[in-house]
């Protein structure tokens, strides 16, 4: 019993120790596709992660291009570093990519005439939110201050009559049987 | 104590419009979108020509006619089925400007002896440099240039045969006539 669990335990310990060595060189080769650029300054390293993390891709679907490894993605990389290193801000990095490549490559859409719904719609809708809850609130604490007024009062009184004639009702029934 | 009712619906014609939005805006092509570059004029260049290494070519090359610009590789599937196309642009006697890009020279020559040459000139743009300054993220793409030199219309991925007669000749038709001024009717490509 114990050598038929040896013969099973030991090729599926070998299988994963290679399973994981495989893994680990995968992970190696797709670091390695993206290259990095290192600055001596360290804002600027900080100001190039953050401009490659917030540019995206025109090639690839959804990716950054500090996370892509396509080409089109390479060469914007190195645009970036260049720029930086020319001493151009952030903002004139960000425009000389809309210039080429459109608002698209911007994760953070800038506030105009047609991103005003983007960037207003969720403020917009929890000041709707919140104006619905109040109406609700207002109305309800309203609704149970309020006293009756006397045409109601009768209606009521009506209503009691008649729920009580009905309760009544087989009662009486019930004695005749 | 109608409009109250009336009011519980309002979620409902909500949420239908924004489906019918969405569902609408499913069959979109992602990477259609219109070029950063539309009436923006061809961006500067120094280049040499495919043929001669030793040539220095710049953006007056496409001032005083209308141009179409079309960006290729060697190493470009798609631009090999587009060559056809191309061919039958210039039977048709548009001026065909070529930008071979990120290629190889040997490679970019030995292509247009094998599928054709449409080109009256090919810039050749190893680095991808030009095919940069003209928000290029792939090949082919195509650029149809005004007599003055500013972008028109752009074209991403392959020209069909259809494409060419629907869209490409009557753009370039569209933008042969003399500037009228009103540079609002650019809009409508």
């Amino acid at each position: 019993m114990k050598s038929v669990l040896k013969s099973v335990a030991i090729p599926l310990v070998q299988a994963l120790v290679v399973l994981l060595f495989l893994s680990w060189l995968a992970a190696g080769k797709a670091q390695a596709a993206i290259e990095v650029h290192q600055f001596d300054n360290p804002v600027l390293q900080k100001r190039y992660d953050s401009l490659t993390a917030a540019l995206r891709c025109p090639k690839c679907q959804n990716q950054a291009i500090g996370d892509s490894d396509s080409p089109i993605a390479g060469d914007m990389r190195q645009n970036v570093a260049n720029l930086l290193n020319d001493g151009r801000s952030d903002s004139e990095i960000q425009n000389f990519m809309v210039a080429r490549f459109g608002e698209y490559v911007l994760y953070n859409p800038r506030l105009d005439g047609r991103t005003w719904l983007l960037w207003g719609g969720p403020a917009a809708l929890i000041a709707l939110g919140l104006l619905i809850v109040a109406l609700i609130v207002r109305a309800r604490r309203r609704a149970r201050v309020r006293a009756l007024d006397d045409d109601e009062q009768a209606r009521l009184s009506a209503l009691l009559d008649r729920h009580r004639d009905a309760g009544n009702a087989p009662q009486d029934a019930k004695e005749r049987s | 104590m109608n409009l109250r009712r009336l009011v519980l619906f309002l979620p409902l014609v909500v949420v239908v419009g924004l489906g019918a939005f969405l569902y609408q805006r499913l069959d979109d092509d992602p990477y259609a979108r219109d070029s950063a570059l539309l009436s923006r004029p061809f961006p500067a260049f120094s280049l040499s020509t495919l043929g001669d290494p030793q040539a220095s070519l710049d953006a007056s090359l496409l001032k005083g006619q209308v141009s179409l610009v079309n960006v290729w590789g060697e190493w470009c599937p798609t631009c090999k089925h587009e060559m056809p196309q191309l061919l039958d642009l210039a039977n048709r006697g548009v001026h065909m400007v070529g930008v071979d890009y990120k290629d190889k020279r040997a490679k970019g020559r030995q292509f247009l002896e094998e599928f054709g040459d449409p080109f009256s000139v090919n810039l050749f743009d190893p680095d991808g440099t030009l095919g940069f300054d003209l928000g290029v993220y792939g090949a082919p793409e195509t650029f149809l240039v005004d007599a003055e030199g500013v972008i028109r219309y752009h074209h991403t991925g392959y020209i069909r045969p259809e494409d060419v007669r629907d869209v490409i000749l009557p753009t370039l038709e569209r933008i042969a006539k003399p500037a009228t001024g009103a540079a609002g009717e650019e809009a409508s490509s």
